[in-house]
């Protein structure tokens, strides 16, 4: 039987345990549907020529995983921004961990999307929001029709949040494979302020396969930091869906740390609805290996007098591959844009590869549009400049490469994790250095 | 102290520097001056290790030991420092990690056990001093968004730090107005002593009223083509390369 048949099959078991009125019910029911017509996308689809999920498919991975695993914190504890305080939604294989987590309902709502999609009064909220952005992409819609747990997050008007919120997904390995499908949704009200923080982490080297599914809407005049730490185990694979729609005057930023996985797959989406928006993606991608990583952009452009900015940068030693495909749409009313992608790679090794295309839609007539992007090796006058100081070539390389990445931690705004970030770029480098990278 | 015989050196087929020779000694201060195009920043180069250049000919040696084939961090920890015409960009590594980086990998490779903070920071307070360099400047990213006079200050600083053996400075005044000359040829002096000694690469006669040389050579289509005192300095201020063209014809 195929991955795909499996699922469809298993689509019919969790039927019987749904709730059969609730108009998610009909929500599933159409999702399943659509992934059943396009299934798991190939090299065929434009959208995924450099990447393929087909070996991907091939284990025979457990959908579901209804016991709750005892994770002990202090093997996890590293996982966790440990020096500050944080709100924590913790997952062990799927389900909700009540023992690692740190919830809230006070003024703000940080706690499980099955409590949201079962309890009368998160109805509202699930009803005006959840799945209201890509219903035609079948990975999404897998997501979709499975829907079982995940962070809810709901900040109302003018909080500000004190503390970042981890989103932390484990996997222990007590099934040889697994596949997970968490689901988030973050409501973030008018001129109200969050940092999250998204994990993925397996704790051995069995298969896991992760299709995360995450929307993100801001109120006008929200404030909305995410930051997205991938640096999972080498049998670890994650396809990443994250959908994020902003109404006027709202920033929201995503940054991207790619260390780590077997293939990585990031599907993020911005979708702006009204003026002076302001979209920013970030990227750190290091790479060695047989690792893959697809870094997939869209920023819809509707409304006029908005910005997005893009920085993506990427080291790739060793045999692995790294693609990006930035995609601007910039509508017939949306004037006076400003939108800016970048994309400097670094190939360290000749068999590594980088594949990108920036892709352009513009229908307005005057906006400001711009993109770059280059491949090169070092910069040789550069190292030698570091050399000639007695810092040796290994060292002097990982201080090049800490400096071209370097741009894109410049805008992370909490400082406990910019040093960890720092602390793993210079980890994966492999070098120490005479002071703290 | 540094003793080039017969040196050869190109890029990609083209020779540059064709048969140098040249020999510097402990408390001496050289200065090669030439028209734009006759190799001076190769030798520069060549001298620090730059890889870039093929030696097809000839050797150098530095306190008796061939450094032809040798790595430029090796170079740099036998005492050689060049200080660049265009210092390199590092953003995110501010100036005192950076010196901090280059001085514990030399100890490193002498075996020694890194540079205790303290006595590392008394000295960054007391170098910084004596160039005029504002402690603010020291937590910049390096050479990111300098001037170009602040990114030679900024070498000369990195040089008073190392303490090298053998100090290249190439057209370190080029950029500097004349009270930042002052300044930087006043640090220079300071660091000169018996046990040291300074290559200098310039254009200009300029700086050389600053710190006084006791050889010039002229490089002329990669030749040393003509050596003396200061004196040889004025002359060429005054009448420019032409007449020595004319000599060598």
């Amino acid at each position: 039987m195929s991955f795909k048949d499996k699922l469809l099959s298993s689509y019919i078991a969790l039927e019987d345990y749904l709730e059969f009125d609730s108009p998610l019910h009909d929500i599933r029911n159409e999702a399943i549907k659509n992934f059943e017509e396009k299934g798991f996308p190939t090299k065929k689809d434009e959208a995924w020529k450099y990447t393929s999920l087909k070996s991907l498919l091939k284990p025979d991975y457990s959908v579901y995983s209804n016991k709750e695993r005892n994770v002990e914190l202090k093997n996890v504890r590293k996982y966790f921004l440990h020096e500050i305080d944080t709100y924590k939604l913790v997952f062990v294989d799927g389900v909700y961990s009540s023992f690692l987590s740190e919830t809230t309902h006070d003024t703000l709502d940080v706690c499980l999307m099955s409590a949201a999609l079962n309890k009368s009064k998160y109805k509202p909220v699930i009803e005006a929001y959840f799945n209201k952005t890509a219903k035609s992409d079948s990975l999404t819609s897998l997501n979709t029709a499975f829907t079982k747990e995940g962070a809810y997050i709901h900040i109302p008007a003018h909080k500000e949040v004190e503390k970042p919120i981890e989103i932390i997904n484990f996997s222990t390995g007590n099934e040889d494979a697994i596949f997970l499908q968490p689901r988030n949704l973050i409501v973030v009200g008018e001129n109200a302020h969050v940092q999250i923080i998204e994990r993925h982490q397996s704790l051995s080297n069995n298969e896991v396969l992760t299709n995360s599914v995450t929307e993100i809407f801001a109120e006008k005049r929200a404030y909305v930091d995410y930051y997205k730490i991938q640096n999972d185990v080498s049998t670890a694979s994650l396809i990443d869906n994250t959908y994020i729609s902003q109404q006027r005057d709202t920033v929201c930023r995503v940054h991207t740390f790619s260390f780590g996985g077997k293939l990585v797959r990031n599907n993020l989406n911005y979708f702006q609805h009204g003026e002076h928006t302001d979209s920013t993606l970030k990227g750190i991608t290091i790479l060695e290996g047989k690792q893959h990583v697809d870094h997939n952009t869209l920023v819809h452009h509707t409304a006029p007098n908005c910005e997005s900015h893009q920085d993506y940068k990427g080291l790739f030693a060793e045999a692995s591959t790294g693609v990006f495909n930035g995609k601007i749409v910039v509508e017939k009313d949306a004037q006076k844009i400003d939108a800016f992608q970048q994309n400097n790679n670094i190939l360290i090794d000749d068999k590594a590869t980088i594949n990108a295309k920036p892709q352009l839609e513009i229908f307005a007539d005057d906006v400001k549009c711009s993109h770059g992007c280059t491949i090169g090796q070092f910069d040789e006058e550069a190292l030698f400049y570091l050399r000639s100081r007695g810092i040796g070539l290994k060292e002097s390389r990982a201080l090049l490469m800490y400096a071209f990445a370097n741009t894109v931690l410049e805008s992370v705004k909490i400082p406990e994790l910019k040093t960890r970030i720092n602390k793993l770029i210079a980890n994966k480098i492999g070098v120490s250095l005479g002071f703290e990278l | 102290m540094l003793k080039i015989k017969d040196l050869h050196a190109g890029l990609e087929g083209k020779d540059i520097l064709q048969g140098i020779n040249l020999d510097v000694k402990a408390g001496e201060v050289h200065a090669i001056m030439g028209p734009n195009g006759s190799g001076k920043s190769t030798l520069a180069s060549v001298v620090a290790g730059k890889e870039e250049f093929d030696i097809t000919k000839g050797e150098i040696d530095f306190n008796d030991e061939d450094i032809t084939e040798m790595d430029p961090e090796e170079r740099a920890h036998k005492g050689i420092f060049l200080s660049f015409q265009y210092p390199v960009e590092i953003p995110g590594v501010s100036v005192t990690n950076f010196i901090k980086t280059a001085i514990n990998e030399t100890r490193k490779s002498q075996g020694l056990e890194d540079m205790p903070a303290s006595e590392m920071l008394k000295m960054i307070k007391d170098k910084a001093a004596m160039l005029e360099i504002d402690r603010k400047f020291l937590s910049r990213s390096l050479n990111e968004g300098f001037s170009g006079g602040e990114k030679k200050r900024n070498e000369i600083f990195q040089m008073a730090m190392l303490e090298p053996k053998l100090a290249i400075l190439d057209e370190t005044d080029s950029g500097l107005d004349i009270d930042a000359l002052k300044v930087v040829a006043n640090g220079v002096n300071k660091l000169k002593s018996e046990d040291n000694a300074v290559l200098l690469i310039t254009h200009y006669q300029r700086l050389l009223d600053y710190i006084v040389p006791d050889y010039v050579h002229v490089l002329m289509d990669g030749k040393i083509v003509k050596s003396g005192t200061k004196e040889l300095a004025y002359e060429l201020e005054e009448k420019g390369y032409d007449w020595i063209k004319e000599e060598m014809v």
